[in-house]
């Protein structure tokens, strides 16, 4: 095979130095674990604060120290950190990054210098967010939605610094992700090797590159968002400000509309939503097949379905706002278009059971994390058509109903995705196995225990307990039982909590202490796998770069001895 | 093979807990049935898709996990099988779908009938406002706003000065009529949520939004807001009390109407109560959406 230009590898600037190679670094894989550890450092704060805030809900008045306006900073960090800066981040940052060029038989991203300074910026809007917690005022405790005018009125914790530094630290992340975002698209368009069709594309890669194209349309509409609000803070306007009062007192502000700003948010936040779901359908793919020596069941639909929920995606957005003061006419509309997104879906949750059917399946730790996130997911996923169905969704909007599916579909089952990812890559990113006993330790409380978490908690929602209250009080609809059931509910997220540190010793002892790992232990057939080195080094595939023969999955392919081929392996 | 078990013990502890939780919706006290009906066959259909795909999950993996010696079978696809799938699915959906819209249908569609019955938020407690005998509200702004003009109203609309103004965050309401419930913000959003009603609808400054519900069962009920408003959002209570339409009658009787609170007003406050009022009244204003 001729050498092509693709394979020269003097263009990659090998780095020279120490800081060029692990600081200022330009290699996706670096850039990879640079973004998921701060991702999941982020990520831990906002975990810390969800134990916070159950120990109010569990035990109201046991703990002094945290009053009204704390519990309401820490639902809205909690919220933000957890759906902006550790799933997006990590998802896309961490695993969008350190797959698609291995995934695609890249030697690295297309643009290494705009990937590097993606990552910079994403820490500068770490470090801003961060900085909200020691502002006058603290953070903002306008909720994760930030809805105008309470966000920047007074009422409302942080509403003078604390918000500030959350637009700010948005409007950067914003700029990061379009850096990261614009080179995985390119990327995935123009770096694949040679053979590597997109439709021989892994569903990791499929999931990812969709979310990234969906981010790039859907972040802007927050930028311009958080800068509006900004400048109803800071500058006077009125985008989203109407003739109100403040206190008693009426404001200068007037004619603006605090359900644009819904409008807006929406129109990114739910898109958000499959940002984050998408990469987590498509590794969950990869793992379900590769566990079950199974080709994952109907890749095209597979595919179409994930190009069909992100462009669906666009077209739902008030299904957040039925019960907003919006034209209550739309809600027609929105449901139907909620209710048929359903379809894709659930064609995709019929392929992951039928790849299993039939299969080999090896239940070891990643494949059990990916169960769990089936059996969440059909969970969280059907409580979300009671939300998208429009009158349903009157009696339970803004109670722990939401709360509940939120987290199972959002929350829980791309973590669940993340931990399995994290178990089924980490041999290729370090070089060396994790515990396995550990690893089913950890499994196990954490499948278990979120269960215990949000199940009653649907109940909750149903019987009409309000989300976002620093405290039930007497309510009389809401007997005895639901506050038992609150604290049983603390109880369970607090072992759900301790038990995550199980899978952090676990990693960190295995990064050092741990076997060293087969190049390919799971038998992949996928591109990542097949690298002359593990971990693989600058530039990925040595002096040539794979030349691909065949789709991802080709397990158990009758005639062959082996139970995968190679992707790369020439045809007999 | 634990974990084959553990899903399908989830699936059956999950109907356990449905059948024996004591959590479930509040006895319902308006017309809204068709909105727990609704709920009921989502509900249904849900179960039995949720049931029912993880039994499935939970037997394949009884079944075919991994022995020395086993292989997989090797099938791409199935397009007819996809297709089945496709269809039956969209039947649930639409089976789910047609409900829900047409109990929305009935909530968007207020009753020619309906009173009016006015609740304004502000930080943190409830005010309300019934339109007196000529049944329509006066308009309302935040300039008209003063310590003894809380609600807004502007003196010179004729059609506001009949109109009974309720503070102390407790409604009543007559049992069996409809109401349409406006809705104005004097500050950020809320939210009118009685649970045992299922309507809620968002308070939302500079425009007024409504929803219309009948009050069936004579009771008390608590008032709470449901959209995040600031530090007190969890104190916004209030009370309404649905009651006999005579009992309701000689309630109002006794609540003040905005004339007579002008007229016990004292000469400086009517000034500033007039001071930002015009001579004429703003058409834009709220008359016509109601």
């Amino acid at each position: 095979m001729a050498t092509t230009i693709a394979d020269d590898l003097k263009p990659l600037h090998h780095p020279k130095t120490w800081i060029g190679k692990y600081v200022w670094s330009q290699d996706h894989k670096v850039i990879a674990i640079q973004y998921s550890l701060t991702a999941i450092g982020i990520g831990l704060v906002a975990l810390v604060l969800s134990v916070l805030m159950r120990l109010q809900l569990g035990f109201p008045g046991a703990f002094p120290a945290i009053q009204p306006e704390n519990y309401l900073q820490f639902v809205s960090m909690h919220g933000m950190i957890m759906v902006v800066y550790l799933l997006t981040a990590l998802l896309l940052g961490g695993f969008g990054n350190y797959l698609i060029p291995l995934m695609v038989g890249a030697r690295d991203m297309v643009f290494p210098f705009v990937n590097m300074l993606s990552y910079w910026v994403y820490l500068l809007s770490v470090i801003v967010l961060v900085s909200g917690f020691f502002v006058p005022g603290g953070p903002t405790g306008a909720g994760w939605t930030l809805y105008p005018p309470q966000a920047i009125s007074e009422g409302t914790p942080g509403h003078q610094w604390g918000i500030v530094t959350m637009l700010a630290s948005l409007a950067i992340f914003i700029i990061a992700f379009t850096m990261g975002g614009l080179n995985y698209v390119t990327t995935v368009l123009q770096a694949r090797t040679r053979g590597m069709t997109l439709m021989r594309m892994p569903l990791s890669v499929w999931g990812i590159f969709t979310a990234s194209i969906m981010g790039l349309l859907a972040f802007p509409a927050l930028f311009v968002a958080a800068i509006m609000m900004m400048l109803d803070h800071l500058a006077g306007t009125s985008f989203f400000m109407p003739a109100m009062q403040s206190m008693g007192q009426a404001t200068r502000t007037v004619g603006g509309s605090p359900i644009l700003f819904q409008h807006l948010f929406w129109f990114f936040g739910h898109p958000e939503v499959y940002i984050v779901a998408l990469p987590a359908f498509g590794i969950v793919s990869d793992l379900i097949s590769v566990h079950a020596r199974k080709n994952i069941f109907g890749y095209r639909m597979m595919v179409w379905a994930i190009v069909i929920i992100g462009a669906l995606s666009f077209l739902v957005w008030a299904h957040h706002m039925y019960v907003s003061g919006m034209n209550p006419y739309f809600g027609f509309f929105f449901a139907t278009s909620t209710l048929v997104i359903a379809i894709p879906t659930a064609i995709k949750v019929y392929n992951w059971l039928l790849t299993l059917w039939r299969g080999d399946i090896h239940l070891r730790v990643p494949m059990l994390f990916a169960i769990a996130f089936i059996f969440t997911f059909i969970h969280g996923g059907l409580t979300g058509l009671f939300l998208g169905n429009v009158s349903v969704d009157v009696p339970l909007s803004d109670t722990f109903f939401v709360v509940a599916h939120f987290h199972m579909v959002m929350g829980v089952s791309p973590i669940l995705v993340i931990f399995g990812a994290i178990y089924h890559w980490y041999p290729k990113i370090t070089g060396r196995m994790w515990n396995e006993t550990l690893g089913k330790i950890h499994f196990w409380i954490t499948f278990l225990g979120v269960y215990v978490i949000y199940l009653p908690m649907h109940y909750l929602g149903i019987l009409g307990v309000p989300r976002r209250y620093y405290a039930l009080g007497e309510t009389a609809f809401i007997p005895h039982s639901a506050h038992v059931a609150n604290e049983v509910i603390s109880l369970a997220a607090f072992v759900v909590f301790a038990g995550q540190f199980i899978f952090f010793y676990n990693m960190i002892w295995s990064y050092f202490r741990g076997p060293k790992a087969d190049p390919n232990p799971w038998g992949a057939a996928s591109l990542e796998w097949q690298t002359p080195d593990t971990p693989p080094k600058h530039g990925n595939w040595g002096p040539k770069l794979p030349v691909v023969y065949r789709w991802a999955y080709d397990y158990s392919v009758p005639g062959h001895a082996r139970d995968f081929i190679p992707q790369n392996e020439p045809p007999a | 093979m634990p974990v084959a078990i553990a899903i399908a013990a989830l699936v059956l502890g999950s109907i356990a807990f449905h059948l024996f939780s004591p959590w479930w919706q509040t006895p319902i006290a308006s017309n809204w049935g068709s909105i727990d009906s609704a709920l009921d066959i989502t509900l249904w259909i849900c179960a039995i898709a949720f049931v029912s795909l993880n039994l499935f999950m939970a037997y394949a993996l009884l079944r075919f996990h991994h022995k020395p010696g086993n292989r997989a079978h090797y099938e791409p696809e199935n397009a007819s099988l996809e297709k089945r799938l496709t269809f039956w699915t969209a039947i649930g959906i639409a089976g789910m779908l047609a409900p829900g819209l047409a109990a929305w249908s009935k909530y968007v569609n207020v009753p020619k009938d309906a009173a009016i019955v006015e609740a304004v938020g502000q930080q943190w407690q409830w005010a309300f406002r019934f339109p007196g005998p000529d049944g329509v509200l006066g308009t309302a702004a935040v300039k008209h706003m003063t310590p003894d003009n809380p609600f807004g109203l502007n003196p010179l609309d004729p059609f506001g000065r009949d109109d009974i103004l309720v503070e102390g965050n407790e409604l009543h309401l007559p049992a069996g009529k409809p109401v349409k419930m406006v809705l104005r913000s004097k500050d950020v959003l809320h939210d009118f949520y009685v649970p045992e009603f299922r309507a809620k609808m968002d308070l939302v400054p500079g425009i007024v939004t409504y929803f219309w519900m009948t009050p069936t069962v004579p009771g008390k009920y608590e008032i709470l807001c449901a959209e995040l408003c600031g530090i007190g959002h969890h104190e916004m209570r209030g009370t309404v009390i649905v009651e006999p339409p005579r009992q309701f009658a000689a309630w109002l009787s006794q609540q003040s109407t905005f004339g007579q609170i002008m007229a016990q007003a004292s000469p400086t406050s009517l000034t500033a109560l007039l001071a930002n009022a015009n001579g004429c009244i703003a058409p834009a204003e709220n008359r016509g959406i109601y």
